[in-house]
């Protein structure tokens, strides 16, 4: 799995930190995501997926394979 | 439109049925069999409401469909509402990016995660402090005012940097503004008031800075104080009536149904899912989140032309039994993260993480230090909120 998120369309709701804070952060100065492993291990898998579910703004992308 | 419409659309918004949890049955039928439908508004005119999970999350990712309240064909459920919206600057609320993102971000570093998790020892200082000042008072008590209003409030006004012993000025105004029987001039007025107190307190910021959200709005020298006012106006009135209903009807819910409080009090770890099942089943902002139509769009098998406009009933999305398994049931324990209790898309709600830390701590403080926790009064006697744009209950007489 390769995860890949968009700054530009992220509006910060935290959601996916929230949902993995092994993969996901936020950036100190504006809140706006942060990603800090973009390929996670298998167990976190459906957790980033769900991140990407209920990420309000549609700045996840989930690659599998 | 095609003839599968009903003669009649419904109106809006429709009565509660039994249960003063579930959403209006008549919202429920049209999630049911007609997701995207019309319905007609207090002033005869009409729009389309939104009411299955996957419609609502479509309609409020994609920004072809407007917050702009300026915009003709905005839905306002009220006239209250439309004189608020368009006669003051559009708080970012009701504006679409890039304006929207450019002042949202002014203010995500305050509320995201990592932030509101180290405001906890402080929150569960005042949470206590309200508690031990109800138990002091004696039996009974109006939860409503004694704990569940009083703790979002001074919580905000700590982070915004506003006096808290002006609370009751300005709770006494926004309890006005989201009246939806409250006259048009009264809510000029309410809103006249607040906005002024606030660019004072913005001029006075300027002079005497200090480290709360008005401050270092003021401090980046990007907006009037005009402007930084209207942010505050937003912040103080999302901020406060929100959580303090969540958490008063959280209290009446819970106590309503006593296995799953049992399990609550047993785990008290489960906090964090219990609270997102609140969310879910209590949906209190139910008066439908409002967006318009810029293009031509079809959702549902509908077409929602350019110019119409749309409510987003998240209250009935979050009973969608394709989404939740029993909806109308409240299970403590189910996995309830894809609620949209917060709303979808990038006006989700900007001071969730900070809701979510208010409410664990109210929650699971209230039920462990009060194990007597009841009612003071029939249960067929509480008034609820139906006539104000966040639902709860007007006041909540306990005894412990
Ligand atoms: C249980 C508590 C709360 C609930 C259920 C709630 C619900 C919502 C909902 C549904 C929206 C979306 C409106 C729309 O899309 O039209 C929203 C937006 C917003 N909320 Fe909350 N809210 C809560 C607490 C708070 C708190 C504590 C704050 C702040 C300090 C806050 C500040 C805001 C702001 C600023 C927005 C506008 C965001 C934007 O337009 O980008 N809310 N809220
Ligand atoms: S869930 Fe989406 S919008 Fe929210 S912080 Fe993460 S990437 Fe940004």
């Amino acid at each position: 799995m390769r995860v890949s998120v968009d700054t530009h369309r992220c509006c910060g709701s935290g959601q996916c930190v929230l949902a993995v804070p092994e993969v996901f952060d936020q950036r100190e100065e504006d809140g706006i995501v942060r990603l800090l492993d973009h390929r996670p291990p298998a167990e976190l898998h459906a957790d980033v997926r769900t991140a990407a579910t209920v990420c309000p703004s549609g700045a996840i992308e989930v690659h599998e394979a | 439109m095609t003839t599968a419409h009903p003669v009649e659309p419904l109106s809006f918004p429709a009565p509660r049925g039994a249960c003063p949890f579930a959403p209006p049955p008549a919202y429920e039928q049209a999630r049911r069999e007609q997701p995207v439908s019309r319905v007609t508004l207090w002033d005869g005119s009409q729009c389309w409401m939104v009411t299955r999970h996957a419609e609502v999350r479509t309609v409020l990712r994609d920004q072809r469909f407007s917050s702009d309240a300026s915009l003709p064909g905005f839905p306002f459920v009220t006239d209250g509402r439309r004189a608020l919206a368009n006669e003051t600057i559009s708080n970012l609320i009701r504006l679409d990016d890039p304006e929207h993102a450019r002042l949202r971000r002014m203010l995500t570093a305050d509320f995201m995660i990592k932030k509101t998790e180290v405001l906890r020892p402080r929150i569960q200082r005042i949470v206590d402090d309200f508690l031990d000042r109800m138990v002091a008072h004696g039996a009974p008590a109006d939860l409503v005012t004694e704990y569940a209003l009083p703790i979002p409030s001074l919580v905000i006004c700590l982070l915004l940097g506003v006096d808290y012993v002006d609370h009751a000025y300005f709770q006494e105004r926004s309890r006005v503004m989201l009246h939806n029987h409250s006259t048009v001039d009264q809510i000029r007025q309410a809103r006249d008031e607040l906005t002024d107190y606030l660019q004072q307190l913005a001029e006075r910021k300027r002079r005497e800075p200090d480290d709360g959200i008005i401050s270092r709005l003021v401090a980046r020298g990007e907006l009037g104080d005009d402007e930084v006012a209207t942010m505050g106006l937003l912040l103080l009135v999302a901020g406060h009536e929100t959580t303090a209903n969540m958490t008063s009807l959280s209290a009446l819910a819970l106590l309503r149904d006593p296995a799953q409080l049992a399990r609550l009090r047993a785990e008290p770890a489960l906090v964090k899912t219990a609270v997102e099942e609140l969310l879910r089943f209590l949906s209190i902002v139910h008066s439908g989140l409002p967006r318009v139509a810029t293009e031509d769009m079809v959702v549902g098998g509908e077409t929602i032309r350019a110019g119409e406009g749309v409510l987003c009933m998240i209250s009935a999305a979050n009973r969608d039994e394709e989404v939740f398994a029993t909806a109308d049931q409240l299970d403590l324990a189910r996995e309830s993260r894809r609620h949209v209790a917060f709303g979808f898309g990038v006006h989700q709600c900007l001071g969730q993480p900070l809701a979510r830390v208010e409410l664990q701590i109210a929650v699971e403080t209230l039920f462990r230090r009060l194990p007597g926790l009841q009612l003071a009064i029939p249960y067929e006697d509480i008034r609820f909120r139906t006539d104000m744009a966040i639902y709860g209950v007007h006041e909540l007489p306990v005894t412990w």
